[in-house]
């Protein structure tokens, strides 16, 4: 426990959330691939987070199980990235040079909004975690000048 | 009389070590402001500070046999309680983002005013000895 901890904290959160800025560049970016079968049809990706406990850090320091309680945290992991398997869109596109011989095309299941708004949601958690950092820093500072005039 | 700088610096030091946990359990609330099934956790400040009084030779037991428990140390995550939440989402998550980044804020605040505290002590124990 100390404010050096905080730092990883706020890492392990900027860390997955630029991860799921990237996932939603990537469904933003993939949302029109169109193909002419299912299995080879773009998915949209969502990762999935999970809190990291003390524990698992240093498994050989766990101390008395008092109250099942595992300590205070420290930060967030991403689990793996998941595929939807929400419906594709399947279009009519007779033209199209990937359709198949009944003239359909296979969009991903990617929702534009949707990735949208989790753009923005994954962009203002980062910005949350870089400021964690920064009052982290500045009470770091504060704390080297401890007994100077 | 001899002068103990624990003693001199008083509650501060404690203080400043209470408010630089609840720092970090704030940001790991934070961090994990969008993880499904995840439970917002604080500190019990009040309950920590009477903690640190009694440390500091106020009403703690004393041991008088090796094999006696060391009840100021009994549970040192006692203190770490979840919070009732306001408005839980769909995900099972308690994290509400703005309340615990204002409070996060105001433990810094906090942090500062204990820092200031502390600092005082420091200068004055310096005056003392450099006899200025």
């Amino acid at each position: 426990m100390s404010l050096g901890s905080i730092f990883d904290i706020a890492g392990s959160g900027m860390t997955a959330q630029s991860l799921r800025l990237n996932t939603t560049a990537s469904n933003i970016a993939n949302a029109e691939t169109a193909s002419s079968s299912i299995d080879q049809t773009y998915r949209a990706r969502k990762p999935v987070f999970a809190a990291i406990q003390q524990s698992m850090l240093n498994p050989s320091q766990q101390g008395l199980p008092l109250s099942g309680d595992e300590g205070p945290g420290a930060g967030v992991r991403v689990e793996g990235v998941v595929e939807s398997d929400a419906e594709l869109q399947m279009r009519y596109e007779p033209d199209h040079p990937a359709a198949n011989e009944d003239g359909y095309v296979f969009y991903p299941n990617v929702n534009v909004v949707e990735e949208m708004a989790d753009m923005m949601s994954s962009s203002r958690s980062f910005q949350m975690n870089v400021d964690i950092m920064n009052s982290a820093k500045s009470m770091m500072q504060r704390i080297l000048t401890l007994g100077q005039q | 009389m001899a002068i103990s700088l624990d003693g001199a610096l008083g509650i501060h030091q404690p203080a400043l070590e209470a408010r630089i946990k609840r720092a970090e359990v704030l940001a790991n609330n934070l961090a994990n402001a969008d993880t499904p099934g995840y439970k917002a956790r604080d500190i019990d400040f009040a309950a920590m500070m009477q903690q640190a009084q009694q440390d500091l030779g106020g009403l703690g037991m004393e041991k008088t046999h090796d094999r006696h428990m060391d009840t100021g140390s009994m549970a040192p995550d006692s203190e770490l309680l979840y919070r009732v939440p306001h408005q839980p989402s769909v995900d099972g998550n308690t994290v509400d983002a703005q309340q615990e980044q204002s409070r996060f804020m105001r433990n810094a605040m906090e942090y500062q005013a204990s820092f200031q505290f502390l600092n005082g002590k420091v200068t004055g124990l310096k005056k003392a000895i450099s006899g200025q």
